[in-house]
């Protein structure tokens, strides 16, 4: 063991980990956000009441089931998809040719009431979701200890996050979505059935929340109100970030936990602002964000 | 996207016509009339914090109704201003005049500096940058000790006004609500039907033409944002003397939202909407008090049902009848 600043490097590494993990969150729920407002304009609100219940479905299929981490690692983003895209049909396509202030306004309401229901059959303590056995343990790394669950969670966000940049920007598929989201009615008469498209983004993005759901479960407690406390700090990430870049919201996400898991090291009062505080520095500094284009 | 075209309102900006001006005259009479009267029928505590939730209400359609500025983050200035009168009021000993004004001083404050930020970006991003300063106060706020954290201040005397009136007769303070609540309606009014209000919907139409006409449009957002910021100081600083408590439910999201539903009920961009919104809401969650958790369940049905069927909110919807 040895010190950093006076700071014993086991700590240090441990919240620069726990920097990490939240930056995971940020960064594919930031994604996600970022996706959706490409194709559809809304900002969605609803986005961490999803991620709440990517966590609930995986609690709930432990619980009732008895499917485990890994095959809920697919159901429950699936289940949870298929729930965003029939908000998508049933209210969201109404909003298109409005303000986004109502896009935004519906998604709260739609969070209101998804954070509602879990509370009141789940109440608002957490609930345990036991580690599979598997992802136990961890690695002596000599000045510090990985715990194995850990390691994961970080590895497959990276993964995941810079598959979407792969498939937005470097394929045919992602050239079509950005190519809708440019110019609708263009691409719509090139044959390309566009709604369709915006219906599957919206669904793509939910269950992108509703994955990193079910990996914060067995970090995180399972709690109704686990979501609308992160998605609040995920917008001054969006806000940070800027929305007109994938690889400038995935920086940013990861780099910001960092940054906050180095406040809880060095100055832990400030932990809970230190995101907002870099925000206002940002709207002071760069008003368009750091990777946003000028709109 | 184009930032120009703003359909969140609906009420026609043109020259006021004199059917619009009678139903405003009958309107105010009308609602004079029954906080006159209510508080001999129903609870005047209850009736009063409505009032004070109307004027909050009013204050945040100042700047979405009038400026298109979607706040999500009015509890900021509500919230602060209550434990600031709250503690003026209980720790310093101030008389509850003296008291509110602190609290609104501290809203006037926060109004300047948060809505300097915020309107650096516009619609979509405006809305989550008062979000996330709201948070970050409310943090601050869980984190002070004056606050007293998840206790809030409670007991907070209501004294005397002016060191003279007793406030701690109930209709002697429903007179005072009553009277600050008017003043706050018709100083709003008022700054609506001025040359500052107009400018303020011209730049809510079109900014870039706003701009081009020589208006310097971040200027008049700003003071917008502070107007509205102080006015809901108004309606915090006068809930915490009234209610004799201020609490971390003041200043957390779930109350930015609530402010958002009231308006949107009542109907954005209408005078007397937050109003009846507020008196609504309130009453529904007076109503509902028992079935807990599921207020919050029927508040995001209320918040869809709105957003999708009736935008224009009750008072935007009964306007629009007699329109025809």
């Amino acid at each position: 063991m040895f010190t950093i600043f006076g700071i014993p490097s086991a700590a240090l590494f441990g919240q620069l980990l726990i920097g990490l993990i939240n930056g995971s969150f940020y960064a594919l729920l930031s994604l996600g956000l970022a996706v959706i407002f490409g194709m559809l304009n809304i900002i969605n609100f609803a986005h961490g009441a999803q991620y709440m219940l990517g966590a609930v479905a995986a609690f709930l299929l432990l619980q009732w089931t008895g499917i485990g981490y890994w095959p809920a690692l697919i159901i429950a983003p699936l289940i949870v998809g298929a729930f965003g895209i029939v908000i998508e049909r049933t209210l969201l396509q109404w909003l298109y040719k409005l303000d986004h202030l109502y896009g935004l306004l519906l998604t709260f309401g739609v969070a209101l009431i998804v954070e509602g229901i879990a509370r009141n059959y789940l109440g608002s303590a957490g609930l345990p979701y036991v580690l599979p056995d598997s992802l136990r343990g961890g690695q002596n790394l000599g000045f510090m200890f990985l715990p194995n669950y850990r390691a994961w969670v970080i590895g497959v966000s990276l993964v995941i996050c810079f598959g979407t940049w792969f498939a937005i920007e470097r394929t045919r598929l992602g050239a079509y979505l950005r190519a809708a989201t440019e110019n609708p009615t263009l691409v719509r008469a090139f044959g390309i059935n566009v709604p369709v498209m915006i219906t599957l983004t919206y669904g793509f993005g939910v269950a992108l929340a509703a994955f990193a759901g079910v990996m914060a479960a067995p970090i995180y407690n399972v709690s109704p109100q686990m979501g609308s406390e992160l998605i609040i700090v995920v917008f001054a990430v969006v806000v940070i970030g800027g929305m007109g870049s994938i690889l400038g919201a995935i920086l940013t996400g990861f780099g910001l936990g960092v940054i906050e898991g180095l406040t809880k090291v060095f100055f832990p009062e400030a932990s809970n602002t230190v995101i907002f505080v870099i925000m206002a520095i940002v709207l002071l500094v760069r008003p368009a964000g750091l990777f946003g284009r000028r709109a | 996207m184009d930032t120009t075209t703003s359909p969140v309102m609906t009420g026609s900006s043109a020259a006021p016509s004199m059917l619009r001006r009678n139903g405003e005259t009958i309107g105010f009479v009308v609602m004079v009339a029954a906080l006159i009267v209510a508080p001999f029928f129903t609870y005047p505590l209850f009736l009063m914090q409505a009032m004070c939730f109307a004027l909050f209400a009013c204050a945040f359609n100042l700047l979405i109704g009038y400026g298109g500025l979607l706040s999500f983050g009015h509890a900021l200035y509500f919230g602060w201003a209550s434990y600031l009168a709250a503690h003026a009021a209980k720790l310093w000993g101030f008389t509850p005049e003296l008291a509110i004004l602190t609290g609104t001083a501290t809203a006037a404050f926060f109004g300047l500096l948060a809505g300097s930020l915020a309107i650096r970006r516009q619609g979509i991003y405006f809305a989550m940058i008062t979000l996330a300063l709201a948070q970050m106060m409310y943090f601050v706020a869980l984190r002070m000790r004056f606050t007293g954290g998840e206790d809030g201040i409670q007991a907070v005397p209501r004294g005397r006004l002016f060191g003279v009136i007793d406030l701690n007769n109930e209709m002697t303070m429903y007179v005072v609500v009553f009277v600050i609540f008017i003043a706050g309606f018709l100083l709003i009014y008022r700054i609506i039907h001025s040359p500052f209000g107009e400018v303020l919907k011209a730049i809510r139409e079109n900014e870039p033409r706003a701009v081009s006409l020589g208006y310097k449009t971040d200027r008049y957002k700003l003071i917008a944002f502070m107007l509205s910021a102080t006015l809901a100081g108004v309606a915090g600083s006068t809930k915490a003397i009234t209610m004799q408590i201020a609490s971390l439910t003041d200043v957390n999201w779930p109350m930015s939202g609530e402010v958002v539903l009231m308006t949107l009920v009542g109907g954005l961009g209408t005078i007397f909407g937050p109003v009846v919104g507020a008196f609504v809401i309130l009453f529904m969650q007076f109503k509902l008090s028992v079935v807990g958790e599921w207020v919050l369940v029927i508040q995001g049905l209320i918040f869809v049902t709105c957003v999708l069927l009736f935008r224009r909110g009750i008072v935007g919807e009964i306007a629009a009848l007699f329109k025809r």
